[in-house]
C-alpha cells in the first residue's frame, strides 16, 4: 500500500525476486514510478477501505506493507491486515518514533525512517554507534 | 469531568460549548491556528494548538488524568490512531470516536475504542423510522457482537398476524423478547398471537435481520 519511492522500490524488488505483487495509490500517476518493465498488479484506491484491500486480494496475500506517507493510515490499514483479514506478516513505515514505540507495543512490525535514518546520520557524524533516546 | 476533544470543527465546537455549559472542564486540540483562535475567542481558555495524534500533545493535554478522549475529526485514520495512543499510551479510561465512514464501525469496536458515533448511522435508522415499509429498526447492537436489538411494527399484510408465536416460523438465533400492545408492554410465550400494530422488540444476530424484516412485512 502506496506507491512512492519506497513502496514502488520495494515493489519492484520483490517482483525481481520472483513474488508475486499487487501495489495500491490512491493516484494513479504514482506508478509510473514502477517502469514499464513492472510485473506486478496496480490498484487505484485506498487501503484503509477493506472493499479495496479485498480487490487487492488480500484475502489470499501472505504478506502486507503499508508505506504511504500517513502514520495513521499505514498504521490503521495495517491493522485491518493483521485483525481483519489475519495476515501475518504485515509490516507498517511510521515517521513518528513515538507512535511507532505505541505500536510495536500493540504488536505491529513497525519501522521508523526517522529513527533509522537519525541513527544513520549520527554514525556516519561521529564514527560511534547511535544510542536509543528515550522519548 | 474532564474531556480532551480532537478536533475542534463544528462537531467538536459544538460538543465543547455544550460540556461547558453543563460544567465540565475540556480542552480541545486543534491543529488550524486561525480556527484555534476563533475557538479561544468563542469559548475562552480551552484550546491547545497542536496535532492530536502526535503522543506530546496528548501528553500536554493532559491525557493521562482525563477521563475521556473525544475523537471527532474528518479522518477516520487519525481518530483511530490518536485514541489508540491515548488509551495505550496515557491510560484514557474512555474513548469515543466519530466514525466518517460507516463501515469503519465495528473495526473501531474490535481495536478497542469505548464507543462511537456514525452521522450517516443516525441519518439512516431516523430515515427507517420514518419509512414505514422498512420499519425494523435497530435500536442497538450488544457490544463486541454481532446480536442486534430490533424493533418493528407488525404489519397488517404480515404471515405473522393471527397464528401463535409458536407457530411462526422465525429465523434461527432469533428471540422475540417483549410485545408492546396499546402501550403496555408483555412478555410473550409459544401461545401469544401478535396483531397487526403490535410492537415488537427482538434480538437477531446481524446476518438474520433480513428475514426477520421480511417475516415482519411481507404480504402473506
Amino acid at each position: 500500500m502506496g506507491c512512492g519511492r519506497v513502496g514502488a522500490r520495494v515493489a519492484q524488488m520483490l517482483t525481481t525476486a520472483g513474488h508475486e505483487v499487487t501495489i495500491m495509490d490512491v493516484t494513479s500517476s504514482a506508478f509510473s514510478r514502477l517502469g514499464p518493465e513492472f510485473k506486478g498488479t496496480t490498484i487505484l484506491g485506498d487501503g484503509t477501505d477493506q472493499e479495496v484491500l479485498k480487490r487487492a486480494g488480500i484475502e489470499r496475500a501472505d504478506a502486507f506493507l503499508a508505506a504511504t506517507q500517513g502514520d495513521n493510515r499505514n498504521i490503521m490499514s495495517s491493522q485491518i491486515a493483521k485483525h481483519v483479514f489475519g495476515i501475518k506478516h504485515v509490516v507498517t513505515r511510521i515517521y513518528d518514533p513515538l507512535r511507532s514505540d505505541t505500536f510495536t507495543a500493540l504488536g505491529l512490525q513497525a519501522i521508523s525512517p526517522t529513527i533509522i535514518g537519525a541513527d544513520a546520520f549520527y554514525e556516519k557524524l561521529t564514527g560511534e554507534p547511535a544510542q536509543p533516546l528515550s522519548v | 469531568m474532564y474531556a480532551i476533544i480532537a478536533g475542534g470543527g463544528k462537531v467538536g465546537f459544538f460538543l465543547a460549548r455544550e460540556l461547558i455549559e453543563q460544567g465540565h472542564e475540556i480542552l480541545i486540540i486543534e491543529n488550524n491556528s486561525e480556527r484555534a483562535e476563533f475557538i479561544a475567542n468563542e469559548l475562552g481558555n480551552v484550546v491547545l494548538r497542536g496535532n492530536a495524534d502526535e503522543a506530546s500533545t496528548l501528553a500536554e493535554a493532559g491525557a493521562e488524568r482525563a477521563d475521556v478522549v473525544i475523537a471527532v475529526t474528518g479522518d477516520d485514520p487519525r481518530n483511530l490512531v490518536l485514541l489508540q495512543v491515548a488509551k495505550r499510551r496515557f491510560g484514557t479510561r474512555r474513548t469515543i470516536a466519530r466514525i466518517n465512514d460507516p463501515r469503519n464501525e465495528s473495526l473501531f469496536r474490535m481495536l478497542g475504542i469505548d464507543a462511537t458515533v456514525n452521522a450517516t448511522q443516525v441519518m439512516l435508522s431516523v430515515l427507517e423510522q420514518e419509512i414505514p415499509r422498512a420499519n425494523l429498526v435497530p435500536l442497538l447492537r450488544l457490544r463486541n457482537t454481532d446480536v442486534e436489538v430490533v424493533e418493528a411494527v407488525v404489519d397488517p399484510r404480515s404471515r405473522v398476524t393471527g397464528s401463535a408465536l409458536r407457530e411462526v416460523d422465525l429465523p434461527p438465533e432469533s428471540t422475540i423478547a417483549v410485545v408492546i400492545r396499546n402501550g403496555s408492554a408483555f412478555f410473550p410465550n409459544g401461545s401469544t398471537v401478535l396483531e397487526p400494530g403490535d410492537e415488537v422488540v427482538a434480538l437477531t444476530r446481524g446476518i438474520h435481520e433480513p428475514r426477520l424484516r421480511s417475516l415482519f412485512f411481507s404480504e402473506r
